[in-house]
């Protein structure tokens, strides 16, 4: 019964939490009524739903947030640096990533968090998930970049999230 | 409202539209379609991020308590900003848009 009725409660849990913030308010009422959505609109998005895999370590989970946070940071200012300087020397370049996680969501989370963080945009992923393609503003050595990658933000979500590698 | 309030909100806006303006310069200046995609989905996450920053402060100062749905902005934005980079980037791609002679690699087909 409970599983029928709250398919994914985690779900429900963020659209309650994000109805008072969009009301930015605790009235009972709206607890109320953010409480209804979160049951009514995961059992009208059911077949919609990406599967997310369980967290193994939260812990784990937190340090990664905060690290990118830190990261994007540190980008924004990195990336203003290489505007406001000559243009002529940036050494912009397409590198390919070969990545080993096999879910979708965590794939997802892994090109997000390549697009936020210091000068690099995923362009691509391709077909068989096997490989990212990314485009960087400056990268004068690629190879450094992709171990960076692979070693900054891949291994820990391999580690967070309970996932199979290949 | 105290005055140290005030010095950090306004720092807050000033340092958030420093940032919206270096975007913006980025997206003038760069060379070519995928160096330009940088400018705007780097430089405007921390820009509207601190200008976020200063308006919750602002308003949780004014003792109605804490304002906080700002955050969903951000939260937004993170989700969203990087979809759209990658959609404009493989759309790029697709149309073989050209790009600057120096740039190494290939984008696929």
């Amino acid at each position: 019964m409970m599983a029928r009725l709250l398919p994914h409660p985690a779900l429900s849990v963020v659209l309650l939490l994000l109805w008072l913030l969009l009301n930015n308010t605790l009235n009972p009422g709206h607890i109320l009524l953010g409480g209804a959505l979160g049951v009514i609109i995961p059992a009208c998005m059911r077949n919609f739903v990406m599967p997310v895999p369980k967290v193994k370590q939260r812990i784990g989970l937190m340090r990664f947030t905060v690290r990118v946070l830190v990261d994007i940071v540190m980008a924004n200012f990195h990336v203003a640096k290489l505007v406001l300087g000559p243009t002529r020397r940036l050494s912009p370049a397409f590198v390919e990533i070969p990545v080993s996680i096999t879910d979708d969501f965590v794939l997802t989370v892994l090109t997000s968090v390549v697009s936020l963080t210091p000068g690099t945009v995923s362009a691509d992923v391709s077909d068989d998930r096997r490989r990212i393609l990314v485009h960087t503003l400056d990268a004068p050595d690629p190879d450094a970049l992709v171990a960076e990658i692979k070693t900054r933000y891949e291994a820990p979500l391999l580690e967070i999230f309970e996932c199979s590698t290949t | 409202m105290p005055i140290w309030i005030e010095v950090a909100v306004s720092l807050f806006l000033l340092f958030g539209s420093l940032f919206a303006l270096v975007g913006a310069i980025g997206l003038f200046r760069l060379p070519d379609f995928f160096t330009r995609l940088h400018g705007p989905t780097k430089a405007t996450t921390l820009g509207v991020g601190a200008i976020v920053l200063g308006s919750m402060i602002f308003f949780s100062s004014r003792g109605d308590g804490l304002s906080l749905h700002e955050l969903l902005i951000m939260v937004f934005l993170f989700i969203t900003a990087p979809v759209s980079a990658h959609m404009l980037a493989k759309a790029a791609m697709q149309q073989r848009l050209p790009r600057v002679d120096r740039t190494r690699g290939e984008p696929w087909e």
